[in-house]
């Protein structure tokens, strides 16, 4: 009732949480809801639509669809597996750099505004449900159960003193941590960057109606927001790369002859 | 606008706990775009990349194919270029012997014929030196017989001493010619 009644009146109220938990749009479907939706179809309509009819001379859209999917495959999948196996992951961490990438993109894209991995379950289904079964199943498949064990909390070449300490650090890391760190990376980086656009754009605005000397600075705080936009374009094109980079490198940790 | 003052003032979601709508939904997206994409994008993407690769390869090849056949074109005239020029040098050689036989040949003939001609100029020299000096012999016996019987008032009788007298006479002449003449 308080916050309301300021947040209408000409004191200035700074963004939060809240601003990330809009009422749903109907019934229980909220707006992260139908972006993920929509880019879902928007990455598989580009793809279905390039992919229809390839050329080897590729014309101007075909070009663009092969550089990303080039650098899904060649550039993170093959990079990060190896040129033996890498074959069968390269849809997957496509997939994965895509879906990342548009939902982050949304943040920047006027009227839809919203990154939807600034909500942590969508990149949490991503890295928990789909990842992280994905890279020790192929481990366990490649090296056996006490093999993979072995393979993943036991580094090669470390004193046999330190491995009562190192193999509950690995097996931390590898089965518990990672696919968690994954998910929070994405979501912690949206989140934030989502917080600040809002800060000062919202800051802006509230300079320029609401004060009477103070409407001098709104464009410096609306030019911060510009700025910031840009830095938000760089940070949300890295953390999928990074996403799909980091799912990349853990099958490959896991599929690897030694570390 | 009581509704949304509600909503705002409630308390607001914690953003670090997900919410399972939104894990199950991000699930399902996201294994329906890989399913989309596994299915029907890679495939194609890798088909034309194996075809590209292979068209690649294959223009690489023929390339070879058509740099191995211009090479051998090549040796081939240039094979043929020294057969002609061999050739060539065997013609010229062949025409200079031949052109040396005949320039022998002609010099031959022409030796031949100076010495015929020589020798029958030779020939004729010697028969009308021959029939001069049968001349001169008889002419000259007689002159000198006549001048002889003039100088010494006799008239040498006897045929078979004159003879001998005259014929002794020009066996010295002769022999006095001869070695000049030779």
């Amino acid at each position: 009732m308080t916050e309301m009644v300021l947040a209408s009146g000409d004191k200035f109220v700074a963004p939060g949480v809240k601003d990330f938990f809009l009422p749903p749009i109907f019934g229980e479907v909220t707006k992260p809801m139908v972006l993920l939706v929509l880019s879902i179809l928007i990455i598989g309509a580009f793809f279905i639509a390039a992919s229809r009819n390839l050329k080897l001379i590729p014309g101007k859209f075909q070009f663009a669809a092969e550089s990303v999917y080039d650098f899904g495959r060649n550039n993170i999948t093959r990079e990060q597996i190896g040129a033996k196996d890498f074959k069968p992951f390269v849809p997957l961490i496509l997939t994965i750099f895509c879906f990342v990438l548009v939902n982050n993109l949304f943040g920047l894209i006027p009227i839809i505004q919203f990154p939807t991995m600034s909500h942590i379950g969508f990149p949490l289904a991503v890295s928990l449900l789909v990842v992280y079964p994905v890279y020790h199943f192929v481990g366990f498949k490649r090296h056996g159960f006490v093999g993979y064990l072995k393979h993943q909390t036991v580094p090669p070449g470390a004193p046999w003193f330190v491995l009562p300490l190192l193999i509950p650090i690995e097996f931390f890391q590898k089965f518990i941590l990672n696919p968690l760190t994954l998910a929070i990376r994405v979501f912690a980086a949206m989140f934030a960057g989502h917080l600040l656009l809002l800060v000062f754009t919202l800051a802006g605005e509230f300079l320029l109606l609401n004060g009477g000397l103070t409407v001098i600075v709104a464009p410096v705080s609306f030019a911060f927001a510009l700025a910031l936009t840009f830095l938000e374009a760089l940070i949300m094109c890295l953390q999928a790369y990074i996403f799909a980079l980091l799912s990349a490198s853990y099958i490959g940790m896991a599929l690897a002859e030694e570390h | 606008m009581y509704r949304t003052l509600i909503l705002a003032a409630e308390e607001p979601h914690n953003p670090v706990v997900p919410q399972l709508a939104e894990v199950i939904l991000g699930l399902v997206a996201f294994l329906l775009l890989f399913f989309v994409i596994k299915k029907f994008v890679s495939p194609r993407f890798e088909a034309l990349y194996a075809e590209r690769t292979a068209k690649i390869e294959g223009g690489i090849e023929k390339a070879e194919q058509a740099q191995a056949e211009a090479q051998r074109t090549l040796e081939q005239y240039k094979e043929q270029l020294a057969e002609a020029r061999a050739e060539a040098a065997r013609i010229r050689d062949d025409a200079r012997a031949e052109g040396l036989q005949i320039i022998e040949e002609l010099r031959e003939q022409a030796q031949a014929e100076s010495a015929r001609i020589v020798a029958q100029g030779q020939h004729q020299l010697d028969a009308q030196r021959a029939q001069i000096v049968a001349e001169l012999r008889a002419d000259l016996g007689r002159t000198a017989v006549e001048l002889a019987s003039k100088v010494v008032g006799e008239s040498l009788e006897d045929e078979a001493r004159r003879r001998g007298t005259v014929d002794r006479f020009l066996n010295e002449l002769d022999a006095v010619a001869a070695p000049a003449s030779k």
